[in-house]
C-alpha cells in the first residue's frame, strides 16, 4: 500500500534521514520506534508532505507522493495526527472535527461518522461547544484522531499519540486505535516512544536509530529481539 | 450654523473640529457638543475599522503586517474618481442608489485584484524567509503604490467627483449629522456583518481561522494555503477599498499619499485592539476614531494624532496583547 525507498529528508545541512526504506500493507498497523531524534517524526512529515524529500521516493497504491503540497497528499487518503496533536485552539471541537472534513461535503455522511467518532470517544460529543484549547491532554489527542478520521483517510499516521497524556488516557487510547484498524480496516502507520505498547498493538515493526533502520521484523519478534529488549523495552 | 459646519466639512475636513472649539472656547463641553463629537468619532472609527480589518486578518493568516494596506486604501479612493464619471451616468435619477453601490462593489473588487496581485508577486515568494525581509517588502510595495500613483495621477489633490450630494440631515436639532456619516456607518456596518457571516459562517472563513491557529495542522486537513491567503488578502483589501471611497465622499480631495495616516491609524487601531482578533480591530477603530475626534475638538486640536498615539501606548502597557487579544491558549 504504502512504500518508502531510500528516501533521504535533511534540515539545512544536517540530515535527518540517511535514506530509509518502508513498506505498510494495508490493513495492519506499522510501528516505527526508536530515540528522540532518530528521524520517526520526520518520516510522517515526508510523508504528508512537510518535510522535504531530497532524494529517494514514496509511493502510495503505486502512484508517486514525493514532495507533492500536503494538501494534495491529504486529498489521496493519507491523515497525519501530528506529534503535539495540533488541534486548533482557538476552535470548538465541532469546528475542529469540520476543519478535518474540510475537502468534503458536509452531508449525511459527515454526520454518520461524526457519531462513529462520537461513539469511540464520548468525551468529544461532551464537549462539542468547548474550545479546543480548553480540552485536557488526553481529550485533545482523541480531538486529533477524530479530525483525521472525518476526513475518511484509508491510511492513518499517528505521531507519538501517548506524549503528554495520563497513564489511563493512554491505554483508551491505544484501545481506541485497534478499534478503528479493526472496526474500519483502516492502516495505520504508528510513531511511538512507548515502544512496549507499540509493539503490542502492531503487526510490523521498524527500529530506527539517527536516520536509519536498524532493525524491521514481526512486532511479535522485536519483542523477543534482545538489542530491543535491552534499548528500547528496558528489560 | 449646521449648514456652515457642513459645507466647511467638505472643503476643509481637518478644520472642522478646531473651528468648533473656537466656537466653543468659553464655554464647558455641552450635552449637544458631546453627542456631536461621539458622532464625529463613530463615523470616523467606522472608516478606520475597515482599514483595521484588513491588517489584522492578514496578520492573522501570515504574522505579518502589510504595510501596503493603506494605499490599497488610497487606490480605492481613485478607483471610485475614476469610475463615479464613467458608471454615474447610466444611473440616473432614482436610479443613483444603485450606481453608487455599482461604483462601491467595482472599487471593492479592483482593490481585491489589486491585494491579490500584491501578495502573490511580492510576499509569496518570501513566504519561507524571516518575517522581517516580507515586512521590509510591504514598506517597498508601499512606497511603490504612493510613488507609482503620483506618477499615473500626478502628485496635486484630485477633487472626488460628487458621487453623492453631502448634505446634513434635517430635524436632528442642534445635532449636525451629514448623508456621508450616515452611508459610511450603514455601509461599514453591512460590510462587518457580511466579514462576520464569511467568517464564522462559511467553508472559507473556517479554514482562515484554522490557517491562523496553526498553519500546519490545516495543511494537513487538505486546506490549499495559497488559496485561503490569497481569499484573506482579497477580502481585507475589498474592505480597505470600499474605505477609500467612503472616506473620500466625506473628504473629497484625493491624492496619491492620502492612504498614509490613516494606514497607521487603522494599524494602531488593530494591535490597540489585539492584532490578529476581528472584533478587536473594530472596536480598537472606533476608540481611534472617538479620542481623535475628542482631542480634535479640544483646546490640544494640534495634538490630535500625539494624544491617539498616546492612548495606544498606555493601553498597550497595561494590556499588552491589546484590549480583546489574549495570550494563546496551547497545550503541549
Amino acid at each position: 500500500m504504502l512504500e518508502l525507498d531510500n528516501v533521504q529528508v535533511s534540515y539545512g545541512s544536517i540530515a535527518a534521514l540517511h535514506g530509509i526504506s518502508i513498506k505498510v500493507e494495508p490493513g495492519s498497523i506499522v510501528t516505527l520506534i526508536g530515540a528522540n531524534g532518530a528521524g520517526k517524526s520526520t518520516t510522517l512529515r515526508a510523508i504528508s508532505g512537510l518535510a522535504r524529500v531530497r532524494a529517494g521516493s514514496i509511493r502510495y497504491d503505486g502512484q508517486e507522493l514525493t514532495n507533492l503540497p500536503a494538501h494534495q497528499i491529504v486529498a489521496r487518503g493519507i491523515s497525519h495526527v501530528p506529534e503535539g496533536r495540533m488541534v486548533f485552539a482557538n476552535l470548538t471541537v465541532l469546528e475542529n472535527l469540520k476543519m478535518g472534513a474540510y475537502r468534503l461535503k458536509l452531508g449525511a455522511e459527515f454526520q454518520r461518522d461524526l457519531d462513529y467518532i462520537f461513539g469511540i470517544f464520548p468525551r468529544l460529543r461532551e464537549r462539542e461547544k468547548q474550545a479546543a484549547g480548553t480540552l485536557s491532554g488526553g481529550e485533545q489527542q482523541m480531538l486529533a484522531i477524530g479530525r483525521a478520521l472525518t476526513g475518511k483517510p484509508r491510511f492513518l499516521m499517528l505521531d507519538e499519540p501517548s506524549l503528554g497524556i495520563a497513564p489511563i488516557l493512554v491505554k483508551t487510547i491505544f484501545e481506541k486505535i485497534v478499534e478503528i484498524n479493526r472496526q474500519l480496516g483502516m492502516t495505520i502507520l504508528l510513531v511511538e516512544q512507548n515502544a512496549n505498547l507499540a509493539l503490542e498493538i502492531s503487526n510490523h515493526g521498524y527500529v530506527l536509530e539517527t536516520g536509519r533502520i536498524i532493525l524491521a521484523d514481526a512486532s511479535s519478534a522485536l519483542r523477543q529481539n534482545p538489542q530491543v529488549r535491552e534499548a528500547y523495552l528496558g528489560r | 450654523m449646521a449648514r456652515t459646519i457642513s459645507l466647511l466639512r467638505r472643503s476643509h475636513p481637518e478644520k472642522v473640529g478646531l473651528r468648533q472649539w473656537q466656537a466653543w472656547e468659553h464655554g464647558n463641553m455641552s450635552g449637544t457638543e458631546f453627542f456631536q463629537q461621539l458622532i464625529n468619532g463613530v463615523s470616523l472609527g467606522a472608516f478606520y475599522a475597515l482599514i483595521a480589518l484588513g491588517y489584522t486578518m492578514v496578520y492573522g493568516v501570515l504574522r505579518f503586517i502589510n504595510f501596503a494596506h493603506g494605499d490599497v486604501f488610497m487606490i480605492g479612493a481613485f478607483a471610485g474618481y475614476w469610475l463615479t464619471p464613467k458608471l454615474m451616468p447610466h444611473f440616473p435619477g432614482a436610479w443613483m442608489p444603485v450606481g453608487v453601490c455599482v461604483v462601491l462593489l467595482t472599487a471593492m473588487a479592483l482593490c481585491a485584484g489589486l491585494g491579490i496581485v500584491i501578495e502573490k508577486l511580492a510576499y509569496r515568494p518570501l513566504r519561507s524567509r524571516p518575517k522581517l525581509t516580507v515586512l521590509i517588502t510591504a514598506i517597498g510595495v508601499s512606497l511603490l503604490l504612493e510613488y507609482g500613483g503620483q506618477y499615473l495621477f500626478g502628485p496635486d489633490p484630485k477633487s472626488f467627483p460628487d458621487l453623492i450630494t453631502d448634505s446634513a440631515l434635517e430635524g436632528t436639532g442642534a445635532l449636525t449629522i451629514t448623508r456621508s456619516q450616515i452611508i459610511a456607518v450603514g455601509v461599514t456596518a453591512a460590510l462587518l456583518a457580511a466579514l462576520s457571516f464569511i467568517v464564522k459562517r462559511t467553508k472559507l472563513g473556517l479554514a482562515m481561522r484554522a490557517l491562523s491557529n496553526n498553519p500546519t495542522a490545516a495543511a494537513l486537513m487538505g486546506v490549499n494555503l495559497d488559496t485561503v491567503i490569497s481569499f484573506t488578502f482579497g477580502l481585507g483589501s475589498a474592505l480597505a477599498g470600499a474605505a477609500g471611497i467612503l472616506w473620500a465622499i466625506s473628504n473629497p480631495s484625493i491624492d496619491p499619499l492620502m492612504g498614509i495616516l490613516p494606514g497607521i491609524k487603522a494599524f494602531v487601531a488593530a494591535v490597540l485592539g489585539g492584532i490578529g482578533n476581528l472584533p478587536g480591530a473594530a472596536v480598537g477603530a472606533v476608540l481611534i476614531g472617538v479620542v481623535e475626534t475628542f482631542v480634535g475638538g479640544s483646546s490640544f486640536s494640534s495634538y490630535r494624532d500625539a494624544i491617539a498615539f498616546s492612548v495606544l501606548i498606555i493601553i498597550l502597557l497595561f494590556r499588552p496583547a491589546g484590549l480583546l487579544g489574549k495570550a494563546q491558549v496551547e497545550k503541549v
